[in-house]
């Protein structure tokens, strides 16, 4: 699904390089957690994995092909294919719950496809009540599973979630966490940036999970200890 | 490859269009500057076909713009008309010269004297009529001869005061059609300046579409359309307003001078409705290459 090898990524000139050797196969069907410190990488290898940066060195394949020949189009339709929930659940503003969750579907010409699903899709993320407000008026965890929900609309092939959890009670990370390793079930290939370790744990128990760790700019398997 | 680009926009999909919230300042200002453009370019328009008229309606007078007139003792008139005609025959610039029958004389002056005027019977002097061939008729060269050969003829050039009336007409004509040019510019610059405005205001609303999957293309639309709409929108009321205007100029005839001949004339009506047609081509062009640049810049 997506492969990266030796890849180095650094911010802007000079600076020194804030991930590098990294390699990693993403297999369909598998499921990854990535952990690490505050501010060690993780939401930039994600973006790494989605093509939303572009490697200083190495080589990304995103579904077998490597990111240097693709262009914005190629980007943009690999995307259709990849749900991201990112960290800080962007939104149009001026839509509703409802419709931000049916974006994906509006920019790949598929409205017709959301009527069933929406529904569905909303009630399972506990936001049927709130379909018609802003994004602007939910709570942070009502926005995460907004979030996730967008993510998982056009039930993609690989799903990255950053943080996914990260604002909502223990009970309601359970049901997000159900619903990736559901579709992890389906055979979507799953990877989920988080600092949860009871997450991971509950997950482990569900489903063949590997935990991956950015320390030291290097990516590591964690042990099994977790 | 852009005319179904176009087609297609203002047939529908007004889906794309929602993904962009409403670009208040901007929109506004294309509404009022297609407007304004449109009712200039109205203006020049006519401006530019009223001088295209009188350049050609005076251009046809300048080319039979001379008269010889004889006058003479009756028996001397048909001799020295005779003698007008072979000097005129070996003047240079002269196309054609010729005696008008006495029918012609006669309708010539029937305005003022009726139909019964008996001409042949008055010391009416003989008309001859001048066709010139190209520019290089010279009128002091040719009375000089006259006056050497035909003592009872006197030319009159009255249509030669025209000539540079006719250019300055033409050169209006030019100046109105530059106008449009400039109007046309004007106006893209100034749609290329709010579309990017637009765009730079919605970054945010750019980063998330791309993050659903959305193509450069399905993003500019958004963005195309509304600013297409609103150029034609603007345009069509300013164009509106123009043409009554020049629809209330006062009429003076036909004949009347300049100021009153600015009117449109019957199929030129045609042309001031293209300007809204063309202001929504001018929008959608500016606003898909400033789309289309600022999409490939940012990544
Ligand atoms: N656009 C950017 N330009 C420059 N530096 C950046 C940019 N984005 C992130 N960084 C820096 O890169 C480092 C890694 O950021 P990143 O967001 O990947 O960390 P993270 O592991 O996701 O952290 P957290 O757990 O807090 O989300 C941080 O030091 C951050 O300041
Ligand atoms: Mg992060």
């Amino acid at each position: 699904m997506i492969e990266l090898e030796n890849v180095a990524y650094s911010y802007g000139y000079g600076g020194g390089a804030l991930l590098s050797e990294l390699s990693l196969k993403l297999s369909p069907g598998s499921f990854h957690f990535l952990t690490g410190p505050s501010g060690a990488g993780k939401t930039t290898f994600l973006k790494l994995c989605y093509g939303a940066l572009r490697p200083t060195s190495g080589e990304v394949q995103i579904f077998g092909k490597d990111l240097r020949g693709m262009d914005r189009d190629d980007i943009a339709m690999a995307r259709r294919r990849i749900g991201v929930v990112h960290q800080d659940c962007q939104f149009l503003d001026h839509l509703s719950v409802a419709e931000n969750i049916a974006l994906p579907l509006a920019v790949s010409g598929q409205e017709h496809l959301a009527d069933g699903n929406l529904d569905e899709l909303m009630a399972w993320v506990g936001l049927t009540e709130r379909a018609n407000a802003l994004p602007a008026e939910l709570s942070g965890g009502e926005r995460q599973r907004a979030a996730l929900a967008r993510a998982v609309i056009m039930s993609p092939d690989v799903v990255l979630a950053d943080e996914p959890t990260g604002n909502v009670d223990w009970e309601m990370s359970q049901r997000l966490l159900t619903l990736l390793v559901e579709l992890n079930r389906m055979g979507k290939t799953i990877m989920i940036a988080t600092h949860d370790l009871s997450l991971i744990r509950a997950a482990k128990a569900q489903v063949q999970a590997r935990v991956l760790r950015i320390s030291n700019k290097r990516l590591q398997l964690a042990g099994a200890d977790l | 490859m852009k005319l179904p680009a176009f087609a297609s926009l203002l047939a529908g999909d007004t889906n794309a269009d929602r993904v962009v919230p409403p670009t208040g300042v901007s929109a506004r200002l294309t509404l009022l500057v297609s407007g304004a453009m449109a009712f200039l370019a109205v203006f020049a328009l006519a401006l530019s076909l009223a001088s295209g008229r009188l350049a050609t309606r005076w251009g046809d007078e300048l080319a039979n713009g001379a008269t010889l007139r004889i006058s003479a003792p009756a028996d001397q008139v048909a001799a020295q008309t005779q003698a007008a005609l072979r000097v005129l025959d070996t003047t240079p610039g002269v196309g054609a010269a010729r005696a008008l029958s006495q029918d012609e004389q006669r309708a010539l002056l029937e305005p003022w004297f009726g139909p019964d005027l008996p001409v042949e019977d008055l010391p009416i002097p003989q008309l001859i009529e001048i066709i010139e061939s190209d520019g290089s008729f010279d009128p002091a060269g040719l009375r000089l001869r006259l006056a050497a050969e035909v003592p009872g003829a006197v030319l009159d050039d009255h249509a030669r005061w025209r000539r540079p009336l006719v250019q300055a007409a033409s050169r209006l004509k030019l100046l109105g059609l530059v106008s449009i040019g400039l109007i046309t510019l004007a106006t893209a610059a100034m749609i290329t300046l709010a579309a990017n405005a637009a765009l730079s205001a919605n970054a945010q609303v750019i980063a998330v579409l791309r993050l659903v999957g959305a193509t450069d293309r399905y993003i500019a639309r958004a963005f195309v359309r509304r600013f297409t709409l609103r150029a034609l929108t603007g345009a069509a009321v300013g164009t509106a307003l123009a043409m009554i205007a020049v629809a209330l100029l006062p009429d003076a005839g036909e004949t009347a001078g300049f100021l009153t001949g600015l009117s449109f004339v019957g199929p030129h009506w045609i042309w001031p409705l293209m300007v809204p047609l063309l202001a929504a081509i001018v929008a959608f062009v500016a606003t898909r290459t400033a789309a289309l640049r600022m999409l490939g810049g940012l990544s």
